[in-house]
């Protein structure tokens, strides 16, 4: 950080400051998981040994890295929960993100195509319930799901079923649950690279005796890819470790991997296994998550 | 030229029905007489006058506005240091590194973050609270402000800044006396949605939190697990209006003070 011999020890601060507080709040609990998540359970305060003591000094050192065990992983990879609450967590985040895209994009390119003057209160349309609580979101669909919730009084109203259903505590409430809260995060990124897209390519197009339909599959389509990508990994990769949507409207049948940490956590009280859980979803998520960041840092030193 | 479609607009109506249909319903029904939702009642503010006598509730919304004031001031200071860092001090060693630290909290799932902040607490043995709360949320949010404030400054003139150090300025100064007044609105809005987020979060605030800290969303999803309660419309309702004023204030707060241009910063990105 010395490119800039000027730099006086204000500047020098600015960096610091930020550079301190992550390393301290963000970095170091990473390293902390990890290494619980190789300890063993025990009956203590905390609830797992062993403890590392600094003042042991080496032998204390050498014991505790006799101590330290993979049981935590051998666990998850043993117990088929574990596993299937992974693939469940996977397979709940692809098809909601594969839902959110094909609901997404017409949304984004219908405010892209509004004029120009409402296009901000559009956005900002889309973007309020993005603030207004994501617990009071997901609350809302209980309203409205539950056993004599107005679905189901809609639906005997119009004679389209007999008697009630119940649609909380099952898969479809969990799409309708995830695809509702995240719609603005897919929505956002698509609208921002539909919104500068070249309009005299499509006249370029049209010119040249594409149809409207075929300009769109050919020009509009492949150069919105990157907000494709965007928007889906936006919502893809928390989806994976999604909790309070699942807990509040899914069954208790196949849990989420994210209620799975939780469980073992909060009420199980095996830490070792909460982090071999959390460091094996972040190893599952890191593919993910680094293309997001290349994505992010290119989109952001494009702007300049 | 722009021709728009009927399908254009149907999209775009379904859209916003989907998003804002659900909120409606909620805050109607937080307006029913009737403890039945499927009952309407007549309209009433009973469930908004028991709200002012539930004790615990009262003492939940405290302790939320407090942490999230306390941890949206310190993740915009954070936070816009971090955003001045990345856009303005070039390639100085271990940028990539930095980076990845700023946006890598912004995709991390809640329940990793959160139990890692709490193992953190645990090891160095600090007593679990309102200020672990504040701690976690700083973190958290202080990304967010990053973005946010980063978007501004790269698309920001610099030929003001070139002019104050062309006159002599040094470049701490020009930073304090020319860039940080300029980019205000958009340090402004890092704030508001700092402080929402914060005010929101359930899952981080879970795992950090201790004895006697129970934060309001904590509250309200203990009481959302027995089922639907008028009582819980209610509360969500206010927590909507206050929101949906802070949203928009922030919003005409960036655009004024944004180029024409500039994309939609908040949320964007985040």
């Amino acid at each position: 950080m010395n490119a800039n011999p000027k730099w006086s020890w204000g500047a020098r601060a600015v960096l610091l400051l930020p550079y301190l507080w992550l390393a301290a709040f963000f970095l170091a609990p990473f390293v902390i998981v990890v290494k619980i998540s190789f300890s063993q359970t025990a009956l203590a305060q905390p609830p797992y040994i062993p403890v590392f003591d600094l003042a042991a000094g080496w032998q204390g050192l050498k014991d505790f890295l006799t101590q330290l065990t993979a049981d935590g992983y051998r666990l998850i990879v043993s117990d088929p929960i574990y596993l299937l609450s992974y693939l469940k967590s996977l397979e709940v985040a692809a098809v909601s993100t594969a839902i959110l895209l094909v609901i997404g994009y017409p949304i984004a390119y219908g405010i892209a195509r509004a004029p120009r003057g409402i296009q901000p209160f559009l956005v900002i349309m889309v973007v309020l319930p993005f603030w207004t609580s994501f617990l009071i979101r997901v609350y809302a669909w209980i309203n409205i799901l539950q056993r004599d919730g107005l679905l189901n009084e809609m639906l005997l109203a119009l004679h389209i079923v007999r008697e009630p259903q119940s649609w909380l505590s099952s898969d479809i409430a969990i799409y309708i649950g995830v695809v509702y809260t995240y719609l603005p995060f897919m929505v956002l990124p698509l609208y921002a690279i539909l919104e500068e897209m070249d309009e005299t390519l499509l006249e370029a197009a049209a010119d040249l005796g594409c149809t409207r339909t075929r300009g769109f599959w050919l020009v509009t389509l492949p150069l919105s890819l990157p907000g494709v990508a965007a928007g889906a990994l936006l919502c893809f990769i928390p989806i994976v470790g999604e909790f309070v949507i699942p807990d509040l409207l899914g069954s208790s049948k196949t849990l989420m991997i994210g209620q799975t940490l939780w469980t073992e956590f909060f009420s199980n009280r095996d830490w070792p296994v909460a982090s071999a859980i959390a460091v094996a979803l972040l190893a599952l998520l890191l593919v993910p998550i680094v293309f997001y960041q290349r994505l992010q840092s290119r989109q952001l030193e494009g702007l300049r | 030229m722009r021709r728009i479609s009927a399908f254009n607009i149907v999209s775009v109506v379904l859209g916003l029905a989907f998003l804002y249909l659900p909120i409606v319903i909620l805050v109607i029904y937080s307006f029913n007489a009737s403890r039945l939702v499927t009952v309407w009642g007549g309209w009433s503010f009973a469930w908004y006058r028991e709200l002012l006598q539930d004790e615990a509730m009262l003492r939940a919304s405290s302790i939320s506005l407090r942490v999230a004031a306390l941890s949206a001031t310190a993740a915009t200071v954070l936070g816009t240091c971090a955003a001045v860092a990345l856009v303005r001090m070039g390639r100085f060693r271990g940028r990539l590194f930095f980076a990845s630290m700023v946006y890598a909290p912004l995709v991390i799932p809640e329940v990793i973050t959160g139990l890692s902040l709490l193992l953190l607490f645990v090891a160095v043995n600090i007593d679990r609270g309102f200020w672990t709360i504040v701690f976690a949320h700083t973190t958290l949010t202080m990304c967010f402000v990053t973005v946010i404030v980063q978007a501004r400054l790269i698309s920001f003139d610099r030929s003001l800044e070139e002019a104050a150090m062309d006159l002599g300025c040094p470049p701490f100064k020009t930073l304090l006396t020319i860039t940080l007044p300029l980019i205000f609105p958009a340090i402004a809005a890092g704030w508001m949605l700092a402080f929402s987020l914060s005010l929101d979060d359930l899952v981080i605030a879970s795992f950090t939190t201790g004895p006697g800290a129970i934060t309001l969303p904590i509250r309200i999803y203990s009481e959302v697990r027995l089922g639907v309660k008028p009582e819980i419309n209610a509360i969500c309702t206010i927590i909507i209006v206050v929101v949906a004023v802070v949203t928009i204030t922030a919003s005409f707060m960036t655009k004024r003070g944004a180029a024409r241009r500039e994309r939609p910063a908040f949320a964007a990105d985040g």
